[in-house]
């Protein structure tokens, strides 16, 4: 009886890998949903659509940046060197394509970031996979190199008035929604059906969850790591322009601290640094965890001195939280 | 008034979610006896001996020391009570030296407990060493250390805690026989010092060997307690799963033809400093044994011919042709598949679920487009489980909460699922419970009546006659003698293995 009962309970569980996972994200979604009343309870403009909105807007970047990062982690890797990769991408088509002047092309602009960001992507899964570099100093390396070429290519400048087409893509809306949040959430879907339903993203599973057996079984590890860094550095790059396209204005340094933001919302969304346990759908939930504290400090006229602070021991908290509860089974 | 006991545990029960582990189980130990555990993996041993040592909480029942009922929380606090487990996998650091392993976190210290007591340390360092009979410096490496020394240096570092009550978990589960026989001495000379052991084991054999009394758990109950002179071995394995030894072995044999197609050649195989000569040669539809002592160069050879370790000199051949390019994953793509020794960190991925464990090597095979269809999946899945038998509640649990058998026929699923010719079994059955074995048995022989060819090695002499239709011993990482079935047996076996008089190592 139970056996079938049981049964029955995995497969609606779906993709997911286990029960577990499945009700890993269930209980985030409590927690999102708790911290939803909270706020709405203690600020009555945060229910305002508008506020809402805003909410999402501002969370949809950092979710679409830790998609790529929350690949890297499920590999048991990271990634320091997005921020970098974001900015140096985006300043350098901002340098060379004068994507700010008319007649100069948005699609060769936003195809070169792309590049950029795959290359840089590129040196990293090699230094990872195939020099056997630690992710955390070769990434670390690379975003050193990536923030001394942005600050090459433009110096202290500040470069703004970008075509309006290009900045549709970042600051845009269409039917009362912002663009950044449709695209956030076509990629969150991609980034979950990739991860989860194709033979790629079971080997990025199984690389993180236990590389020498994963190799053992076949598993083509060296490889599954070299594409987690050339798209984690795609989609690095893809941020960075969404970035630029709604502050309207590139400038060295706007990403420096991206990486620490993206993997904190990949962390507060359930995946284990040790590799093998995540899921995309709990990072965007992390993800939208975050910017609503922040909102919601803003709301409540807490102090922006006070803020950082505060966001760090939430996110110790609630890792935290996280952690005990998984060790209590 | 003296307790005749040093520990009884008395109704104890315990369920996780979704299993009852225990359920009403008693046991008890006196002092200076030898108390085997015994039970198939899952019937609830290595559950009862990590709530005796704090690790679980039961449910209900009673844990009484000396007399005395206590309340074991924490496994600090069964240290203190002079309770101590040796894990089969050692908690060991490897970095670290015998003298900081032994000592690790009750370091003497001296009058102002701020620096470590070295004088004191040393000395009682070599004191356990000698009682323990371990000739290795002080300042080795642990890591630099076999396995049957470390295995002693975990037990040195447990009679510094003082322990009278010692839970062994398979002690012997990766020592030649050599050095069983020594750890027997010092479980004689323990044992004489009024120490009481629990002695869990596989090894039905070492049962009369080494035990006094014996308890038989079987499904989270005991089924009896005995003293060890009073049963013979077929009653215990009938207590254990009632089914009659008889029944392990369930080879059926085929006459063999010599015109059957070699499948694997290895000539003359080198890999430096493990190997050093080894021709073999596998044929289709045969199981072909591979027995010698532990370090002998079997594993090596495995992983050589899987791609892992670099070949040196030599070749192989697969399927009549030579390997160039030698990788798992060229070589799965050939039809080799590799059960391994190490299962817990070679064979399966622990974290993941048992569908996602079984498809693992067939991903591109099953979906060639790249996606991965859930239905076909599962339905693939659902095939091998039913097929080996696995013991699960869904496709979708993690492979660690399985029992050690169960594991083990994962793996065994995985190889299946990728429609291989030949599988090389690396100690298929060890770890495993008899029921379990008998069925990996069963296993084998359905895949050799298909055609598939079987590479098996093995430290269990049974196993390795009852199974195999030629068997090669190494020694030394040089194939030293081949044998047709009807000419082996135990003592020409080990004598080759052993090399005579002298053991080569």
């Amino acid at each position: 009886m139970t056996k079938r009962h049981l049964e029955g309970e995995a497969v609606r569980a779906g993709g997911f890998a286990s029960p577990r996972t499945f009700s890993s994200i269930m209980s985030r979604m409590a927690g999102l949903l708790g911290l939803f009343v909270l706020l709405a309870l203690s600020s009555p403009a945060f229910l305002r659509s508008q506020n809402l909105i805003n909410v999402l807007r501002q969370a949809s970047l950092l979710t679409i940046l830790s998609c790529g990062m929350t690949l890297v982690i499920l590999t048991g890797g990271i990634d320091l060197s997005v921020g970098a990769v974001a900015t140096l991408s985006s300043c350098m088509t901002a340098n060379l394509f004068r994507v700010g002047q008319p007649g100069s092309s948005v699609l060769l602009g936003v195809a070169t970031a792309l590049l950029v960001g795959a290359l840089c992507g590129l040196v990293n899964g090699l230094m990872v996979a195939k020099v056997k570099l630690p992710p955390f100093i070769a990434t670390f390396g690379m975003m050193q190199v990536a923030r001394g070429c942005s600050l090459l290519l433009i110096g202290g400048n500040i470069i703004y008035g970008f075509r309006r087409d290009f900045r549709f893509l970042g600051a845009g809306v269409i039917g009362g929604i912002p663009v950044p949040i449709m695209i956030a959430a076509a990629v969150v879907g991609v980034i979950w059906f990739i991860s989860r339903k194709t033979v790629f993203g079971r080997s990025v599973y199984a690389t993180g969850a236990n590389k020498r057996a994963a190799m053992l079984s076949g598993v083509h590890v060296d490889r599954a790591l070299v594409q987690v860094y050339v798209l984690n550095g795609v989609i690095a790059a893809f941020t960075g322009l969404l970035y630029v396209a709604r502050l309207n204005a590139a400038e060295p340094g706007f990403g420096d601290q991206l990486q620490l933001q993206a993997i904190a919302a990949t962390v507060m969304g359930g995946a284990a640094m040790t590799g093998g346990r995540g899921d995309v759908t709990g990072t965007a939930v992390g993800a939208l965890i975050m910017m609503m504290i922040i909102n919601g400090m803003n709301l409540n006229g807490i102090s922006s001195l006070w803020q950082q602070a505060l966001t760090g021991a939430i996110i110790i908290c609630a890792v935290l939280a996280e952690n005990l509860s998984q060790r209590r089974k | 008034m003296q307790c005749p006991y040093l520990v009884q545990l008395k109704g104890i029960c315990k369920s996780f979610p979704g299993v009852r582990a225990l359920n009403n189980v008693d046991f008890d130990l006196k002092p200076g006896e030898v108390h085997v555990l015994i039970g198939e993996n899952g019937a609830g041993k290595s559950t009862l001996m990590k709530i005796l040592s704090g690790n679980y909480m039961q449910d209900s029942g009673e844990i009484i020391l000396g007399g005395k009922a206590v309340t074991m929380d924490s496994p600090k606090k069964a240290e203190e009570s002079g309770i101590s487990i040796i894990h089969q996998e050692f908690n060991l650091v490897p970095q670290l030296t015998v003298e900081q392993n032994i000592f690790l976190g009750h370091e003497p210290r001296c009058k102002m407990k701020l620096f470590p007591n070295r004088a004191v340390s040393r000395s009682d360092a070599g004191k356990l060493l000698e009682r323990v009979g371990l000739d290795v410096g002080l300042d080795e490496r642990v890591e630099d250390l076999g396995v049957a020394q470390k295995q002693l240096v975990e037990l040195a570092k447990a009679l510094s805690l003082d322990a009278r009550v010692l839970i062994m978990d398979e002690p012997t589960a990766a020592l030649s026989s050599r050095e069983i026989e020594s750890l027997f001495g010092i479980i004689r000379q323990l044992t004489g010092e009024g120490v009481g052991i629990i002695y869990i084991s596989h090894r039905l054999g070492e049962v009369h060997e080494i035990g006094d009394r014996v308890t038989v758990l079987r499904d989270g109950q005991g089924v009896g307690t005995m003293n060890v002179a009073d049963v013979v071995l077929d009653e215990l394995v009938r207590m254990m799963v009632g089914r009659d030894l008889s029944e392990m072995f369930v080879r059926s044999r085929v006459p063999a033809e010599s015109g059957r197609k070699i499948v694997l050649k290895a000539e003359r195989l080198c890999v430096d400093g493990l190997l050093d000569d080894i021709s073999l040669e596998v044929r289709e539809g045969e199981i072909v044994g591979l027995a010698g002592l532990v370090g002998s160069g079997r594993t090596e050879f495995a992983k050589a011919v899987f791609g892992v370790l670099p070949v040196s000199d030599g070749h192989i051949e697969l399927f009549g042709e030579r390997v160039t390019r030698s990788n798992p994953r060229n070589l799965i793509r050939m039809g080799v598949g590799l059960v391994p020794e190490d299962r817990k960190d070679e064979g399966i991925i622990q974290i993941l679920s048992v569908q996602e464990n079984i498809t693992m090597a067939s991903l591109g095979r099953l979906f060639p487009s790249g996606i991965v269809k859930s239905s076909i999946e599962r339905r693939t899945t659902q095939k091998y489980v039913d097929m080996l038998r696995i013991m699960t509640d869904s496709l979708g649990k993690q492979v660690c909460f399985l029992s050690g058998g169960n594991q083990q026929k994962v793996v065994v699923g995985k190889w299946l699922c990728s429609e291989l010719r030949l599988i090389i079994f690396d100690e298929p059955t060890r770890g495993v419970d008899v029921g379990a074995k008998a069925e990996i048995h069963r296993i084998m022989d359905d895949l050799v009546r298909q055609g598939v060819s079987i590479l098996m090695i093995s430290s269990d002499l049974p196993e390795v006659l009852g199974m195999s239709d030629r068997i090669y011993v190494v020694r030394s990482g040089r194939t030293v003698r081949e044998f047709a079935r009807d000419e082996a047996s135990q003592e020409e076996i080990i004598r080759h293995a052993m090399g005579g008089e002298s053991c080569a190592s």
